[in-house]
């Protein structure tokens, strides 16, 4: 069995675990998939020390794209210490040495699970998404042959209907996250889990954007500069998730992406999901700079 | 003959559909002459062959001929379900009508079959979708021929379904749960939706009892007056030719053997099948 600790040392394991040739073919994909922007790249995909379904595509993605002068960031639903971006972390750290870190501002690279920091990421930075379900037109089309041709023919009427009766059934379009996204006016994108709330982040960031799906074998990008629109009806605009009136039990911060908790007692607490973020707001807050690193 | 009439919708020149690899002797050795559409020298069907007509503004014309004689598959062509093998179609509407639709890209014939064309199957099932509403259907059209406006497009599909007699309160039920009738007239409602200049209708109302045929028929009569739609209808029925038809072409194993008024057809006809036709029928 693989031992992550005695990995350098006995098993002489390549820079970040992947060998050169495999990442080599990553990397070709990922340019692929960015100078076709939305547009999902297949790749192989190898086995690695975690399971497929927890983050394999992102990893490979990261492990293909990382230098030793990288700082790290892996967050888990905006959580720097949830228990899939400390493995991740972990994973990374033992097999590249590279420097990892909770600032947000201070990482080059940042691996992400369902969710886009808060803090506006810059043109040197790099987002990896882990993404579950590559394929938008899934919730619509079972067949993926059928949807390699839909997308090849911009017929996205499918999905266009399944919005139009979520309206007819619920009076609005029920879809919380993995919001269908067009990039570039021409692919229809499956954002990845990130709540609606973060779907405007990619619309012409600064930021590239890279989506590695491991179990699904794909890897798409929206590259910075790249418009990426919701679908929505003319007279029924998209919406992000609304927390007026509300804001974060720990840091008071508000309009940020709130994660809604029970109390126990039939009430609710809301507490920001991006953990930094919050670290920061309430670290200034108190008058502390205490705000970040490991 | 071609350059007499310029006020088509829809040409069709030397439209040739064929399965299978072919040898040089495919078409010499099928079509009515020798009775059969299987070439016997290398196994191959021609289902459509030299097939050639306009369709004019507002007319309907009749596709008539016994199963297995091409018609579904001419339809089906013209519709982009089939590749043909060979041959040439026009569509005013498009490129000014002088750009052979069969060259077009995979996506503009999509944009053609989605804007300009409508097309109701034998078989509801295959041009409506059960498990979506029959609002839903109807706006699949709408949204395929891009228009986006949530309430616009209710507002049509509302229309659409009143005028092909499904009660307002069934606009939001599944059509899997409707009458064989019912799914039909989604259908039309649905082929409807983008006002195409063209509609192709293949054997509409076949598997209908007699009392719904004439409701399902009144009412393509009806839009067809109203709006002016021209329409290629594919029937083996006679009667449902007599009754829709302006003109008629009758196909024998993939050919056509005559074209002309319906009247005529049925009272004169010429061609040795025709009136074996037209002698058979009840």
């Amino acid at each position: 069995m693989l031992n992550l600790r005695t990995i350098e040392r006995k098993h002489g394991y390549n820079f970040a675990f992947l060998d050169e040739n495999t990442k080599r073919e990553v990397r070709r994909k990922t340019l692929k998939a960015v100078a076709i922007p939305g547009h999902q790249v297949p790749f192989a995909s190898p086995e690695l020390p975690i399971a497929r379904g927890w983050g394999t595509g992102g990893l490979q993605v990261t492990m293909a794209i990382i230098g030793p002068d990288d700082v790290l960031k892996v967050i888990d639903q905006g959580c720097d210490g949830g228990v899939n971006a400390v493995n991740i972390r972990k994973l990374l750290v033992k097999t590249t040495g590279v420097r990892t870190t909770f600032a947000t501002g201070e990482a080059t690279i940042v691996q992400t699970r369902h969710r886009i920091p808060e803090e506006k990421l810059r043109a040197d930075q790099i987002l990896v998404l882990q993404v579950p379900i590559p394929e938008p037109l899934r919730f619509v089309e079972a067949s993926m042959a059928k949807t390699r041709e839909m997308h090849a023919e911009m017929d996205y009427s499918r999905m266009w209907v399944f919005l139009y009766e979520n309206i007819v059934k619920w009076g609005e379009i029920t879809i919380g996250a993995r919001y269908p996204s067009l990039v570039n006016g021409r692919y229809l994108i499956d954002p990845s889990p990130i709540p609606r709330w973060d779907v405007p982040k990619l619309h012409m960031a600064d930021t590239l954007f890279l989506f590695g799906a491991g179990r699904e074998k794909r890897i798409y990008a929206v590259p910075p500069h790249t418009s990426v629109e919701p679908l929505q009806f003319d007279d029924v605009p998209f919406r992000v998730e609304d927390f007026a009136g509300r804001a974060c039990l720990r840091c008071g911060a508000t309009g940020t992406f709130l994660n809604e908790i029970f109390d126990g007692r039939g009430g609710k607490l809301y507490v920001c999901s991006d953990s930094y973020n919050c670290d920061a707001v309430k670290a200034k807050r108190e008058g502390t700079t205490d705000g970040g690193g490991q | 003959m071609a350059a007499a009439n310029d006020a088509f919708v829809l040409r069709v020149n030397r439209l040739t559909k064929r399965f299978g690899a072919g040898c040089p002797s495919c078409y010499a050795l099928t079509g009515p002459a020798g009775e059969t559409n299987i070439c016997p020298r290398c196994g191959s069907i021609v289902a459509c062959h030299d097939v050639s007509f306009d369709l004019e503004e507002g007319e309907i014309l009749g596709i008539v001929g016994e199963s297995g004689s091409g018609k579904s598959t001419l339809v089906r062509c013209l519709y982009f379900d089939e590749e043909v093998t060979d041959g040439e179609a026009f569509l005013a509407a498009y490129g000014g009508g002088r750009v052979n639709l069969f060259a077009a890209t995979a996506q503009k014939k999509r944009h053609v079959r989605n804007h300009l064309m409508g097309m109701v199957y034998q078989n509801p099932l295959l041009g409506i979708k059960p498990h979506f509403t029959a609002g839903g259907n109807v706006a699949e059209k709408l949204l395929t021929a891009d228009i986006y406006n949530y309430a616009g497009i209710r507002t049509r599909a509302a229309a659409l379904l009143t005028r092909t007699e499904i009660p307002r309160g069934r606009m939001d039920d599944f059509p899997a749960y409707f009458s064989g009738g019912m799914q039909q007239r989604v259908q039309i409602a649905k082929a409807l939706a983008n006002n195409p200049p063209l509609l192709f209708l293949d054997e509409i109302t076949i598997g209908l009892d007699l009392s719904v045929q004439a409701r399902v028929l009144d009412l393509v009569k009806e839009i067809q007056r109203e709006l002016g739609i021209a329409m290629l209808a594919v029937s083996h029925d006679l009667g449902v030719i007599r009754m829709l038809a302006d003109r008629t072409a009758v196909m024998k194993n993939g050919r056509i053997v005559e074209l002309g008024l319906t009247d005529q057809i049925l009272e004169d006809p010429q061609h040795r099948y025709t009136q074996l036709l037209v002698q058979s029928m009840l």
